[in-house]
């Protein structure tokens, strides 16, 4: 397997955060989320979900429960809250104004 | 909202840490779990699957702290962590840890436990009303500046006077209480009507004395006190209305007063009867039996007040010249009158314990601050390793302060358990007199102190090693090792600390060494008598059956004589009142020299014949007294040298005539023999003129019988014994020997509780003070062991490597040593009467003190000059 890219700092708890906006989910199912809508572009390891699931948690974005998964097993759903629902808003559109004046500077520049 | 979760998840995170994890273990397993079966579905073998995925897991004990982190560092969880770290490094470190502790908790036990007095007896204010505008009320003589009121002046003074809201007069007072098992002695007091409400005590059961109780003719009537009133009425009400015998007359109880009623100067009385004057020194205006209390009128001074009383006393002078002639009046604030005499020993054990505290702080702040030196390296890793400066800084405060933690809860156990050590050790008949002693013990003000001095000391231990610090330059100890700058600066501040330390100790050396001088002195002055051997008993004759001076004199010649034929008794005698107690005085004059009415006022006793004997005091001249000295004979007195010296110092004194002043009718009583002083009044005051009158001439129903015996403390019980066989009704008291009146008397017990305490103190300060010397030196050595390595390279001698050493150690100590005789030479004048025969200025006391000092600090100070000069150069070298 490819190195997984690195993540532009902090782009990670929005891309989780956008993830759980649509359902409840674990963090295995998480990463595998974001791989695919990746288009496999984006591996998120163990290593820097779990850290920043339970920074999220402890802001208090996100709120966790225990739940039976989809193969019938106890895993720690995630879900997003209201002030992370704010957060959210406030995040992307920050990413929106980032992205859109990197990529200004980069066409210009090309 | 936000912030109640916040709180919730960093609670959980803190208190719930065990499951938090295992949470945390399961979230991460099952997401390795996942991680197989994707593999294994997407074609892997199991076996491949399993070891891509925990491949990619790696470190998962690292993910873990991560999301602890995450979690954020929780400022309680940080302190938990630190005193943990914390204690593991004071057990690191025994040696360090303990002598630090038992120093500091030394010196908070001592301060404590010293301070609880000094609160019970002068920062509590009196339990009265408005305690502050109470005083006492005296008369005020040449030789007595505080001396009692005869009754009638006490009732032209409470009539004349304008500066009172109330004027109340109080006596002690012996009565003898009707048992079962016969007479027993009751501690009672008498008092005027309004005395109670003069100082605001309401009885809890009952009534106070109403206006009029206590005039002569009204009946007799008793309040008891809670005490009493629990032990012998098990604490009813129906004890009210019921009658006590008391001194032979029924007198009906009409009131108990509250639990935490008491008044110091008629020490703890049990029955509180009204003054109901009746006897004749109650009516004679020369007699002078009584004290005053009162409470001023609001705005009135003290000084105003004594103004006031000196001008009556004036105007009673000019009416009653006989009597009152050179009669003042003098008004004390009440707390004076009742915690003046224990004052300055209290204050001054309360400096001796402040002083030792000082240095054992001191003792430990040094110390410290020698282990912040010998830390600087490890502190220097740590900032290099990436803790932030506040970080190290705040772990030298959590130290500081579980260390003085540690010290405080053993010091203020020990406080606790010293209080009541100490107060088992007041003998029983000075604690009655100190009733203000009774609210001893921990309370929210010897709390509060306790508090404040481990505040003080817990923030100085942490600044200690922070002010330490800040000269550190984290780089410079990485590069330059233990030496450098940083050590020299602590090195000056370390001999200062040293320095002040062994001032200190010599302060209090030198206090604990004047104090048993002056103890040593009292013991050594001739009493006038032989205390070995001796032993004496109160004895109080009943009024009401012995109703007449015969009866009085028959029963004390039974007594005398059954005494005598006890096997093992040598002579037995009776005297008035004992020796150093104080006790009457009289004016007397002699007859045949011109008289203007001066009061000439002597110390007064009546004697039995065989007293003197017994006493084994020595005549000068003429005789003693013999049992055909009655009243048949001419009467007749025995005098002592003080009055020779006072009255006869030109003339013969023998044969020689006196007269009572006050008293024309009587006949002259001839002087008969002189003898050598009997210490009559406390034995580090001046034996004042006595004379003694012959018992079967002038008898008296209350008298101290005194015994010569073979084996004076066996035969005390013989004797309570052999006089209760004689009548039951005689009750008796103060069964003791002499030796123990001499060392239970306030001049010795108070100056040898002093010794003992001080004394304890300076022991203390001085180990503590050379054990601080010896880690100075020890430390300044240590520093300079590359030096002397070189030193002793290029050829220098052992002998001149010691010199190096000592020289060191000579300085500081000398320098200590001079700054703390002008200390103690100050501090000395501040013990006052306490000093008795000896004044702070004492050479050999200061010298003895300083030598002590000096040869002790050399001996320590030796352990490391060896050590140095036993320094093998090579390795001295090689070792930097």
């Amino acid at each position: 397997m490819s190195k997984p890219t690195d993540l532009v700092q902090g782009t990670l708890d929005l891309l989780i955060l956008k993830i759980i906006a649509l359902e409840p989910m674990h963090g295995w199912a998480i990463a595998q989320r974001i791989r695919q809508m990746s288009g496999d572009i984006l591996q998120v390891g163990q290593s820097a979900l779990y850290p920043s699931l339970h920074k999220l948690e402890q802001h208090g974005w996100i709120r966790s429960e225990w739940a039976v998964s989809e193969n019938n097993r106890r895993a720690k759903y995630y879900t997003l809250t209201k002030a992370g629902r704010t957060a959210l808003g406030r995040e992307a559109a920050q990413w929106e104004r980032l992205a859109g004046a990197i990529s200004a500077i980069v066409r210009t520049v090309s | 909202m936000r912030l109640a979760t916040m709180l919730r998840l960093r609670l959980r995170s803190l208190l719930l840490r065990g499951r938090v994890d295992r949470e945390l273990d399961e979230e991460l397993r099952y997401h390795v779990e996942r991680e197989i079966e994707a593999r294994v579905a997407a074609g892997l073998t199991p076996e491949a699957a399993r070891r891509a995925a925990w491949r990619e897991a790696a470190g998962l004990q690292q993910r873990k702290e991560e999301c602890r982190d995450m979690r954020g560092l929780n400022p309680i969880d940080t302190v938990v962590h630190d005193v943990r770290f914390a204690l593991r490094q004071l057990r690191k470190s025994p040696v360090f840890t303990s002598t630090a502790v038992i120093t500091l908790a030394l010196g908070l036990c001592a301060s404590v436990a010293i301070f609880a007095f000094v609160d019970a007896a002068l920062i509590r204010p009196l339990p009265y009303q408005r305690p502050a505008r109470l005083v006492g009320v005296f008369e005020r003589v040449a030789a007595y500046p505080r001396s009692n009121l005869s009754y009638p002046d006490y009732l032209d003074w409470k009539r004349l006077n304008t500066v009172f809201s109330s004027l109340a007069a109080y006596q002690r007072a012996s009565l003898a209480l009707a048992t079962p098992e016969g007479a027993r002695l009751g501690a009672g007091a008498r008092v005027s009507d309004d005395f109670f409400r003069t100082l605001g005590i309401v009885p809890a059961l009952g009534r106070d004395f109403r206006p009029g109780e206590d005039g002569p003719g009204a009946p007799a009537i008793v309040i008891l006190s809670d005490a009493i009133w629990r032990s012998r009425y098990g604490g009813r009400a129906d004890a009210i209305g019921q009658t006590v015998t008391l001194s032979g007359a029924p007198a009906v109880i009409v009131g108990v007063l509250p639990a935490d009623a008491q008044f110091a100067p008629v020490g703890s009385a049990d029955y509180w009867v009204p003054f109901r004057p009746s006897s004749p020194c109650d009516l004679r205006r020369s007699c002078h039996g009584i004290y005053g209390v009162a409470r001023l009128k609001d705005g009135v001074s003290v000084q105003a007040a004594a103004a006031d009383m000196s001008a009556i006393a004036a105007r009673l002078e000019r009416q009653y010249p006989d009597s009152n002639r050179g009669q003042g009046a003098a008004i004390v604030p009440l707390t004076d009158v009742i915690v003046g005499d224990v004052r300055p020993i209290l204050l001054v054990l309360l400096g001796g314990a402040g002083l030792l505290l000082l240095i054992a702080t001191v003792n430990v702040a040094s110390l410290l601050l020698v282990r912040s030196e010998s830390r600087k390296r490890e502190m220097a890793v740590r900032s290099a390793l990436g803790a932030s400066t506040w970080r190290v800084v705040w772990q030298f405060v959590t130290e500081g302060v579980v260390l003085v933690a540690i010290a405080a809860a053993i010091g203020l156990a020990g406080a606790r358990v010293a209080i009541q050590l100490l107060v088992k050790l007041i003998p029983a008949d000075m604690m009655a007199r100190m009733t203000f002693l009774r609210g001893l013990g921990f309370n929210a003000r010897v709390a509060g102190f306790a508090l404040a001095v481990v505040a003080i000391a817990a923030v100085l231990f942490a600044l200690t090693p922070m002010v330490h610090l800040a000269w550190a330059n984290g780089r410079e100890a990485l590069t330059h090792g233990d030496r450098g700058a940083v050590g020299t600066t602590w090195r000056r501040l370390g001999t200062k600390l040293v320095i002040a330390e062994l001032a200190m100790a010599m302060v209090l050396l030198v206090g604990g060494a004047l104090l048993t001088k002056s103890l040593y002195r009292v013991l050594q002055v001739d009493p006038g008598l032989q205390p070995d051997h001796l032993v004496s008993l109160g004895i109080s004759v009943p009024r009401t059956k012995y109703k007449t001076d015969e009866q009085t004199v028959r029963i004390a010649r039974s007594i005398l004589d059954g005494v005598e034929t006890l096997p093992g008794v040598t002579t037995a005698g009776l005297t008035s009142r004992p020796p150093l107690e104080g006790g009457n005085t009289v004016w007397i004059r002699v007859a045949g020299r011109p008289y203007h009415g001066e009061h000439n006022e002597v110390d007064y006793r009546e004697v039995s014949a065989g007293y003197f004997e017994a006493l084994g005091a020595r005549f000068v001249a003429g005789r003693d007294f013999s049992h055909a000295d009655d009243p048949s004979h001419p009467p007749v007195v025995v005098v002592n040298e003080a009055f020779v010296r006072t009255y006869f110092a030109n003339e013969p004194a023998l044969g020689q005539h006196l007269l009572y002043a006050s008293n024309a009718t009587q006949p002259p009583l001839e002087i008969i023999g002189i003898v050598a002083d009997v210490k009559e009044s406390a034995l580090d005051s001046a034996t004042p003129p006595a004379v003694y009158t012959a018992f079967p001439q002038d008898p008296t129903n209350g008298f101290t019988l005194f015994v010569r015996a073979a084996q004076a403390d066996a035969i005390l019980p013989t004797l309570v014994e052999t006089v209760r066989r004689l009548d039951p009704d005689l009750s008796t008291f103060a069964a003791r020997s002499m030796d123990t009146a001499i060392d239970q008397s306030p001049a010795v017990y108070l100056r040898r509780s002093a010794a003992w305490l001080v004394g304890g103190f300076a022991v203390l300060a001085w180990v503590l003070s050379v054990v601080g010397l010896y880690g100075v030196v020890a430390y300044s050595a240590g520093q300079r062991t590359r030096e002397i390595g070189v030193r002793m390279a290029l050829g220098a001698q052992r002998g001149s490597v010691y010199r190096l050493v000592l020289r060191e150690a000579g300085a500081l100590t000398l320098i200590g040593v001079v700054v703390g005789v002008a200390c103690a030479v100050g501090a000395g004048s501040l013990l006052g009467d306490l000093l008795f025969g000896v004044t702070s200025r004492d050479i050999p006391t200061l010298a003895a003190v300083a030598a002590v000092l000096c040869v002790s600090a050399l001996l320590a100070s030796f352990v490391p000059a060896r050590r140095a000069a036993s320094i093998n150069p090579v390795q001295a070298l090689r070792g930097e």
